[in-house]
């Protein structure tokens, strides 16, 4: 008979405490696999907030900052860009489209952002996922207003609700725009990113809820509009960034570079995916404490596991006397304890396996609607097979102490077991 | 070198730095001879046992089993050397209790030097040495020792014991639980297997109603006291 035979019949023998140890290992896989997952995801959602758009383009201020305010809404900018410029911009050949963004109201706490048809025309957020309507549509007037998912759910706002804004960026204001009341057009998807936690408004609707009562030279931006503008980010004439997607990828660092040493106003150009590469790095700490908490946790399951095999040696002398008399060797006795070691290791990796991915059919879908965490069901990627190979090799080294105190004692004790 | 079954020569042996647990100045067993060795409690016996399985080490002297120095082998090669030559039974029969009746008696073939050849004549000479020492019911044979009787557990070590043909069986009180009928039933049945085999039996017990069933019956005192010829 086979030593792991042999092994899997002594370990079935012990079934319960054999099953308990397994589930141990088990569970602490299933946490560290979760936990990989989640964070790979994360970071994965995190490094794609944005995607498609080839250049961030805001006033002169750092990358990360501009990121901070103009992407995550965090912090606030210390001016805008004039919508003179953005026209110029914008209206270059090269440039495919734009995207702007103008801050500065909110909703009950939530940002609102004022842009155009373009943004769910062409924003892009994960691989190249499009933002895509669970309910209504894009706005079509100044009166429209599109929510995030996490606005809808939080605020339990439908379409048709009627919404008023508030003036500033402060999460309670005491300066309501009233006299210009809008409705729900639209309810986003949930994206996993601040898209979710946004109001959308028209560019017009931003404009009617800040300017005085149209006058017959409306619509013409002054040189004094554009002073303004750079002075103050939140008036109406001015944009706190936008967004520009090139006709060639290969224009991308001579596009940055023509808007970074712009004349009109002081711009800077960033490129999103790499701020935020350079963003992830400053918030990635916390995912990494993360994984080395369930790391410790499949240290305490190996080490229960050493544990359950060492509190049960001394009842198994008796067994190892048996198998020196019928021939066995001390360095077989070693072989089986390593056997069961890996066996109730390959178990709880296993069972782990499976547990993690019954969680992921029964929660995933959950995940995904509510912080648009999209995690899959399936075997593990390689990621998952070199952690699950740690975790083998860790279990080896918890099991290394019982099999070597067995076999210890197999030559102490001889054929008869001596207390 | 020897062609006696077992041949020890000033033989001592301790535990650590207590004082000897047993000395035996020579003993000298003929091979095919079945042999009873007597002697109360705490005399030694156990240790004797295990020094003829080569298992402990004497402090002194030689132990030659089945014409072999049991110091000149290597630890390993005294294992195999016991699971090929030497078969063993004890009091408690000792059987893994989560093994079949079968299982527990080709075990040995796992650690035997070259193996015991193919599975399936392992498992027919099992279950001919079973049915030889009265486990004659095959629907026995599959199932887990632990719901065997007593003596039908013994039948299984003594069978276990005999599975790699060895040269010398030694049995450590194994009849002490059974009553007079079924342990002169077992005695004449493994005397018979041994004979067929051409094994040398070395029987330890305490009881003196066995010794017609032996050629001979030594005690541990005389064992201490014998002079070195």
């Amino acid at each position: 008979m086979p030593i792991h035979l042999l092994a899997l019949k002594s370990l079935w023998s012990r079934r319960y405490v054999a099953g308990l140890t397994m589930l141990s290992i088990a569970l602490s896989v299933t946490l560290l696999l979760g936990v990989q997952r989640l964070r790979s995801e994360a970071h994965d959602g995190f490094t794609r907030t944005i995607s498609g758009a080839d250049l961030l383009v805001g006033p002169r201020t750092g990358p990360i900052n501009l990121l901070l305010y103009a992407i995550f809404h965090i912090g606030d900018p210390d001016r805008g860009i004039s919508r003179a410029t953005y026209d110029i911009i914008a209206a270059k050949r090269s440039i495919a489209w734009t995207i702007p963004l103008s801050l500065g109201d909110t909703h009950r706490g939530f940002t609102v952002i004022g842009t155009d048809e373009n943004y769910f025309r062409h924003y892009r957020y994960g691989g190249s996922e499009p933002l895509g309507f669970a309910r209504g549509n894009a706005f079509a007037g100044s009166d429209d207003v599109v929510i995030g998912s996490e606005v809808a759910g939080h605020l339990g706002y439908t379409l048709g609700q009627r919404i008023v804004l508030s003036h500033g960026l402060a999460a309670v204001s005491f300066a309501d725009h009233a006299s210009h009341p809008l409705h729900v057009v639209g309810i986003l998807r949930a994206t996993g990113t601040p898209i979710d936690r946004t109001v959308h408004v028209t560019l017009d609707a931003i404009s009617a809820m800040h300017l005085p009562p149209p006058s017959p030279f409306a619509g013409v931006a002054s040189s004094d509009d554009q002073t303004r503008a750079r002075a103050d980010p939140y008036s109406p004439y001015a944009l706190t960034a936008f967004l520009v997607r090139l006709k060639s990828p290969q224009m991308i660092f001579t596009a940055q570079r023509a808007i970074n040493g712009y004349r009109g106003e002081p711009l800077t150009a960033v490129i999103p995916a790499v701020a935020l590469q350079q963003l992830w790095e400053v918030v990635g700490v916390a995912e990494k404490a993360l994984l080395v908490v369930s790391a410790l946790a499949v240290a305490t399951g190996v080490l229960g596991m050493a544990v359950a095999m060492l509190a049960g040696m001394n009842e198994r002398r008796r067994e190892m006397a048996i198998l020196r008399a019928v021939g066995a060797r001390p360095g077989q006795i070693f072989a089986l304890l390593m056997s069961e070691v890996t066996v109730l290791a390959l178990g709880g990796l296993g069972l782990g396996m499976v547990l993690l991915n019954l969680l992921i059919l029964a929660f995933g879908s959950r995940l995904a609607d509510r912080y648009g965490v999209i995690v899959r069901p399936g075997l593990p990627d390689a990621q998952d097979v070199a952690l699950l190979l740690l975790v083998l090799a860790a279990a080896g080294v918890g099991g290394l102490l019982p099999a070597i105190k067995a076999y210890r004692a197999t030559l102490a004790d001889g054929l008869t077991v001596r207390v | 070198m020897s062609d006696a079954a077992i041949a020890l020569r000033d033989v001592t042996f301790a535990w650590g730095e207590a004082p000897p647990v047993l000395r035996i100045a020579e003993l000298r067993i003929a091979t095919g001879e079945r042999i009873l060795l007597k002697g109360p409690s705490g005399s030694g016996k156990s240790t004797l046992v295990a020094l003829l399985a080569g298992v402990l080490d004497p402090q002194g002297g030689t132990v030659e089993v089945l014409g072999q120095d049991m110091k000149a082998l290597g630890r390993a090669a005294r294992d195999r050397f016991r699971a090929g030559r030497i078969g063993l039974v004890f009091q408690m029969f000792n059987l893994l209790p989560y093994l079949s009746a079968v299982e527990n008696v080709v075990l040995p073939g796992r650690f035997m030097a070259g193996r015991a050849g193919k599975r399936a004549d392992s498992v027919t000479h099992a279950e001919r040495l079973l049915a030889a020492l009265g486990l004659d019911d095959p629907a026995l044979y599959r199932r887990s020792v632990a719901k065997l009787s007593q003596g039908q557990q013994q039948r299984v070590a003594a069978a276990r014991a005999l599975f790699a043909r060895p040269g010398l069986l030694i049995a450590d009180e194994p009849t002490s639980a059974l009553d007079s009928d079924s342990r002169d039933q077992f005695l004449n049945l493994l005397a018979a297997e041994c004979a067929a085999a051409g094994t040398t039996l070395l029987f330890v017990s305490h009881d003196d109603a066995l010794a017609p069933h032996f050629d001979q019956t030594l005690t541990m005192a005389e064992l201490a006291a014998a002079r070195p010829v």
